[in-house]
């Protein structure tokens, strides 16, 4: 739910996300994150404002869940470490903290006040797709030396491709060893969640996001239904249930969409053009408000090398195609 | 009157504050102090004229006469540890770590209350660079709520940024309100490596109410990024303010963009740049202040 957030703008109920908890837990699923779409503090005039505080979801969650464990998104620079201790002291458990792929030193005092407070750690390296794997593990070193227990190759853009994936999470995997597990986080914008999860699995990973119908940012993300379905054709344990996931996808989580994640024009010049996913909404809003082309806004995000967080640099974007017609 | 000067701090800030006092008609910098003798910044000082020394604030404390003002280039621990010695001494500082020993000021905006303050601290880049705007906003109407992003380029960003990162959203938020006069302030700073790397750029969102005067307010903030832009040169809006609605209130969006002077650093670190153009200015403002 917390990618989700993105594609429903923030606008999560606590009724919606109990009924999501309870039925993704039902199924099995290990971990559940809940959050604003940009992590704790990541309601904004920038990413747009939360219907309900994130912190009240996330209470919502733990109250639902049976088994999973309740997950938690922070950004360093956007939430502070009070918003880690509220969601701790709100029962979450896991916290995940992302940075872009090249600025891991900026997360070092955040996993080591997640570990004081007894949580499990996942680092997450973002739009993994603009590192090589070689940085990407050097990154993940730092990470993991700064008390991460799962460092995540985060394909942000939905623009890894099949082996691209493999490689990355290798490198992680051999850089790593027995310090900290590899996770990997896909969208869909290239049409690849699935395949390069299976990829990612091959490669060493242990830990896999996915969302539910997809609900995530840009195309969404690895249909967690279609991967889990994969996994049991080839023999892979998730510990998650076919039939009721899938279930959960249809009747309680497509109800909480705004609409179905589109591989369309827009999600798929992201995943070309390598754009953070969670531009899209703002490109949508921004296409609307300047009588602009949302698809040149994502061109120039990523001519721009945009990263995770500079949201307001599309309306910048948007304002200068407005001016040159 | 002339104030003399010393820098504590060779690194990257401490030079790139020493050329722009060495241009200062108000401040002249005497001492700079490091304490790695392999220091390039203390060289570079050796060269220009100054008594450069790495054997720390002792040394400089043993100086006769004593500098009248000391720029803190160093780490808020060292400044802390720091701060009383120079009170002591009744040398003035001006702080460039996030410390805040003293008050937080924004020479455009409310150094005029602290002219007599043994210790100034300049709160953080981001500050320098947003919270002027906030302050143009709301002396033309109440601002309930501010909201800044930060982006600067990686190669910007030195380890003591990078160690503190919940620190400069912290300080620059409570600076938004104190000194920016929103009633709330939301500090967000983002990281960018790209390469050629991008110069600093800053929004500002302010949320006000949809009756007030939009002409007063663009022209207020036109003001202030003028004054602004006379000690900090390469400061500049990107584009004229958009109002939106936001609920029940009125949006205000400002955007702006800092171009560092190149003094030391290159231009694209504004974020630096404007930290020490801001001393600068404050040091040549309690020289003035001085004269009276």
């Amino acid at each position: 739910m917390r990618d989700g957030s993105h594609a429903k703008r923030h606008q999560f109920t606590v009724t919606e996300v109990t009924a999501i908890v309870a039925a993704l837990d039902d199924a099995g699923v290990p971990v559940i994150e809940v959050t604003h779409g940009d992590g704790l503090g990541g309601s904004s005039f920038t990413y747009g404002l939360s219907h309900t505080p994130e912190q009240e979801l996330i209470s919502a969650a733990v109250r639902a869940a049976t088994r999973a464990k309740i997950a938690f998104l922070m950004l360093p620079g956007v939430g502070v470490f009070d918003d880690i201790r509220a969601a701790a002291g709100n029962g979450a458990t896991v916290c995940r903290i992302a940075t872009h792929c090249t600025e891991a030193d900026i997360a070092v005092q955040h996993f080591g006040i997640a570990r004081d407070l007894g949580l499990e750690t996942v680092g997450f390296l973002m739009m993994a797709h603009s590192s090589p794997p070689e940085r990407l593990a050097e990154q993940a070193r730092i990470m993991a030396d700064a008390g991460c227990q799962c460092v995540y190759v985060v394909d942000s853009a939905g623009a890894l491709v099949l082996d691209q994936v493999g490689d990355r999470v290798a490198a992680l995997v051999a850089e790593l060893g027995a310090d900290a597990q590899v996770g990997f986080h896909g969208h869909e914008n290239l049409g690849l969640g699935v395949a390069n999860s299976v990829l990612a699995y091959r490669a060493g990973a242990k830990q896999i996001d996915g969302s539910t119908r997809r609900f995530g940012a840009g195309a969404g993300n690895t249909p967690v239904e279609a991967f889990v379905g994969v996994c049991d054709k080839l023999g892979i344990r998730t510990g998650v249930d076919f039939f009721k996931i899938v279930d959960a996808a249809e009747d309680v989580v497509r109800p909480a969409m705004t609409d179905e994640c589109k591989l369309d024009r827009m999600a798929l010049i992201m995943g070309y053009a390598g754009v953070y996913s969670s531009f899209l909404m703002h490109a949508y809003a921004l296409a609307e408000r300047y009588r602009v082309s949302g698809a040149e806004i994502l061109v120039k995000a990523g001519e721009r090398r945009l990263v995770g967080g500079q949201e307001d640099q599309l309306i910048t974007i948007a304002r200068e195609l407005a001016a040159h017609g | 009157m002339t104030l003399s000067a010393a820098i504590v701090g060779s690194g990257n800030i401490g030079t790139d504050l020493m050329y722009k006092l060495l241009r200062s008609p108000a401040v002249e910098p005497r001492w700079m102090i490091g304490v790695d003798p392999e220091s390039a910044g203390l060289r570079r000082a050796a060269e220009a004229g100054l008594a450069a020394s790495s054997a720390g604030v002792d040394w400089l404390l043993a100086q006769d006469p004593l500098p009248d003002l000391v720029f803190e280039a160093t780490s808020a621990a060292v400044h802390r540890a720091n701060a009383p010695r120079y009170a002591e001494a009744g040398i003035r500082a001006v702080d460039l770590t996030p410390a805040a020993a003293g008050p937080a000021v924004v020479p455009e905006v409310n150094l005029g209350e602290h002219r007599d303050a043994p210790n100034l601290n300049l709160i953080t880049c981001g500050g320098q660079a947003t919270i002027p705007m906030v302050h143009a906003v709301s002396r033309v109407t109440p601002v309930a709520y501010a909201e800044i992003v930060a982006t600067v380029a990686s190669r910007s960003a030195g380890p003591g940024t990078r160690a503190n990162i919940d620190e400069f959203t912290r300080t620059t938020s409570r600076g938004l309100e104190t000194i920016g006069g929103a009633a709330r302030g939301k500090a967000i700073i983002v990281l960018n490596p790209a390469e050629p790397p991008l110069i600093m750029r800053d929004t500002i969102f302010c949320a006000v109410s949809p009756d007030a005067d939009q002409g007063a307010i663009t022209k207020s903030i036109v003001d202030v990024a003028a004054a602004v832009s006379a000690y900090v040169p390469g400061y500049r809006l990107l584009d004229e303010p958009q109002f939106d609605q936001a609920g029940d209130r009125t949006r205000v969006g400002i955007f702006v963009e800092v171009e560092g002077a190149g003094d030391f650093m290159p231009p694209y670190a504004g974020n630096l740049d404007i930290m020490t153009a801001a001393a600068t200015r404050v040091g040549e403002e309690l020289a003035r202040s001085q004269d009276h």
